[in-house]
C-alpha cells in the first residue's frame, strides 16, 4: 500500500500503520459487535459475550423513525460507554465528515464506522482513511464499493444490508455480491484484470491483489437487517467473518438473552443443533419492515457510492 | 512415532492465521470448539480477540472443564494476548467473572499498551530464537505485570516482559501469526513434541 504513513522498521514503535489497523479487526473474527445506546446496554453487551460495541444516541430503526439529520453520537455519551467497558468501543461518523472523525479519534473510540446509517456530509468523497491512526469500518453493496473504500483506507468492510429494518434480505444480497466477486476475478487470467478494475470502478492494485489471494486484504462482516440466531449464522455460513448486530438485540423482548444467542450462534453457526437450543424461549425478534415496499428515499444502503 | 495435533481454540478471533502458521511448519492443524475435539489434539493454540467473548463461551459450552483436565494432563500450549490473559495466574482491569487458569506464572492487566491508536508493532529480541529481532505486532495488548519465578522471561520489550515460557508453555503478549516469520510457531512445535515424546511433523 503505497498510501499508507511511514512504516518505520526497528526497535521503536510504530503506531497507526496497516497491520495494527487491519489486525484488530482479525481480533474480532467470529465475534458480534453490539449497537447500545447507553453504557448500562453497553454492559449487558460485553456480559453476553460481545467483541465490541458500536457507541449510538439512537439504534438504526429509530434513526429510521424519528427522520431529520442523524449525526455523530453525543460527545459526552461516547465517553461515559467507553469507561463502562472492557471490549473495544466503536462509533459512527457520517460519510465524508472527516472531522466528526477527527473528534472520535480524539476521543479515544477503537474503530470508526463511516455510516450510511447516519446523514453524509459528502455525497461525492468518503474520508481519506489513510490520514488516521484510529482504524476506519465501512459499508459495501458489492465487491467495487468495498475495494474502493479499502483503496480510501478501510481497514474493515461490513455489508450494508438495510439497517433498521430487521429484514436480513439486503445483507444477504450484499454478501452474495462480494462473495461472488471475490470468486470472478479469483477466475480470471491475468490480462482480463483490468477491464474488470474498469467495471467495478476498483483500484487495479486490489483486483491484482485478489486475483492473487482469492480472498479479501481485509475482514468483512455482515451488518443490516440481522435480527436473529438463525439471521446471524446464515450470514456466517455465506462466508462473512463476523456480525454487526444493531436493532436486532436492543428492540427485542429480551435483549440480554438475544445477544448470547446471537452470540453462540455465530460461534457455532455451522451447528444447527446448537442454534436450536440457542433460539428456544427467546421472546420476540425485533419487528421487521418489508425493505421491497420501502420508497427509494428510504433506503439507507444507497448513501455513498 | 506418531505426529503432534495441534487445536486451535476456534471460539473467536484469529483463529485462521494460527492454522496457516502451524500449517506452515509443516503441521496438523484443527479448529477446536468442543470438549470433542479438544480430547483430539495434543497441543492447543489459543489465539488473540476478546478474552472476555472467550471466557463466557468456554463457560457456556461446557469446554472449561476438559481444557483445565487437559492442561492439568500437561498439554502443551502457544497462548497470544488474548489466550495469554486466558492463562494467566492473575488478570488485571478484567472482568470480575473471567476466567484465568492459571497456567503461567504472570500477572496481566488487559489492554495495559492502551486503546486502539496506541496500538503498535516493533522490533524485538526473543532468546531462544537467537539474535535475529522478530516483528512484534501488539494490538490492544495485554501488559505483563509481572512474572513469577516459576515464569521464564523470553522477550521483553521497554520494561515488561511480552513474552514467557513456562514448561511446554509459551505465552505472548504480541501476535506471531500476524506475519510470515514462522519462527515462534517453529519453536512452540518443537518443545510441544519434545515434552509429548512425538514428531512435531
Amino acid at each position: 500500500m503505497t498510501s499508507d504513513k511511514t512504516s518505520s522498521n526497528g526497535h521503536e514503535p510504530h503506531t497507526g500503520g496497516v497491520r495494527v489497523k487491519r489486525g484488530l479487526a482479525e481480533m474480532l473474527k467470529g465475534g458480534v459487535i453490539m449497537d447500545v445506546v447507553t453504557p448500562e446496554q453497553a454492559k449487558i453487551a460485553e456480559d453476553a459475550g460481545a467483541v465490541a460495541v458500536m457507541a449510538l444516541e439512537r439504534v438504526p430503526s429509530d434513526i429510521r423513525r424519528d427522520g431529520g439529520v442523524a449525526r455523530m453520537s453525543d460527545v459526552g455519551l461516547i465517553k461515559e460507554i467507553i469507561a463502562a467497558v472492557t471490549i473495544p468501543v466503536m462509533a459512527k461518523a457520517r460519510i465524508g465528515h472527516f472531522v466528526e472523525a477527527q473528534v472520535l479519534q480524539s476521543l479515544g473510540v477503537d474503530y470508526i464506522d463511516e455510516s450510511e446509517v447516519l446523514t453524509p456530509a459528502d455525497e461525492e468523497h468518503h474520508i481519506d482513511k489513510w490520514q488516521f491512526d484510529v482504524p476506519f469500518v465501512c459499508g459495501a453493496r458489492d465487491l467495487g464499493e468495498a475495494l474502493r473504500r479499502i483503496g480510501e483506507g478501510a481497514a474493515m468492510i461490513r455489508t450494508k444490508g438495510e439497517a433498521g429494518t430487521g429484514n436480513v434480505v439486503e445483507a444477504v444480497r450484499h454478501m452474495r455480491a462480494v462473495q461472488g466477486g471475490i470468486r470472478r476475478i479469483a477466475s480470471m487470467r491475468p490480462e482480463e484484470l483490468m477491464a474488470e478494475a474498469k467495471h467495478l470502478g476498483a483500484p487495479f492494485d486490489l483486483v491484482q491483489e485478489i486475483h492473487r489471494t482469492g480472498k479479501l486484504p481485509v475482514v468483512n462482516f455482515s451488518a443490516g437487517g440481522i435480527a436473529t440466531p438463525a439471521d446471524a449464522a446464515l450470514m456466517m455460513q455465506l462466508g462473512c467473518e463476523g456480525n454487526f448486530v444493531g436493532s436486532g438485540i436492543f428492540k427485542s423482548t429480551d435483549p440480554e438473552a438475544y445477544a448470547k444467542a446471537i452470540v453462540a450462534a455465530t460461534t457455532y453457526f455451522d451447528k444447527p443443533e446448537v442454534i436450536a437450543e440457542v433460539s428456544a424461549g427467546l421472546g420476540k425478534a425485533m419487528p421487521g419492515l418489508d425493505v421491497a415496499s420501502m420508497l427509494a428515499g428510504e433506503l439507507l444502503a444507497t448513501r455513498g457510492w | 512415532m506418531t505426529i503432534l495435533r495441534v487445536g486451535v481454540l476456534a471460539l473467536q478471533g484469529d483463529v485462521q492465521e494460527h492454522l496457516l502458521a502451524v500449517r506452515g511448519c509443516g503441521a496438523e492443524a484443527s479448529t477446536v470448539r468442543t470438549p470433542d475435539e479438544l480430547e483430539r489434539v495434543d497441543a492447543l493454540i489459543l489465539p488473540g480477540g476478546e478474552s472476555t467473548t472467550m471466557s463466557r463461551l468456554l463457560q457456556v459450552f461446557d469446554l472449561e472443564m476438559p481444557l483445565r483436565d487437559r492442561l492439568a494432563g500437561g498439554m502443551p500450549t502457544l497462548s497470544t494476548c488474548a489466550g495469554l490473559i486466558l492463562l494467566s495466574r492473575e488478570v488485571l482491569d478484567g472482568r470480575p467473572d473471567q476466567i484465568a487458569l492459571g497456567i503461567l506464572d504472570v500477572s496481566v492487566r488487559r489492554n495495559g499498551y492502551g486503546r486502539q491508536v496506541e496500538s503498535f508493532e516493533a522490533d524485538i529480541a526473543i532468546a531462544p530464537l537467537g539474535v535475529a529481532p522478530f516483528r512484534a505486532v501488539f494490538i490492544r495488548a495485554p501488559l505483563i505485570e509481572e512474572a513469577g519465578p516459576d515464569a521464564e522471561v523470553i522477550a521483553s520489550f521497554g520494561d515488561n516482559p511480552v513474552a514467557v515460557a513456562q514448561g511446554p508453555h509459551i505465552g505472548l503478549c504480541f501476535h506471531p501469526e500476524m506475519t510470515d516469520d514462522l519462527r515462534v510457531h517453529q519453536l512452540f512445535l518443537e518443545r510441544a513434541a519434545a515434552a509429548l515424546e512425538v514428531s512435531a511433523a
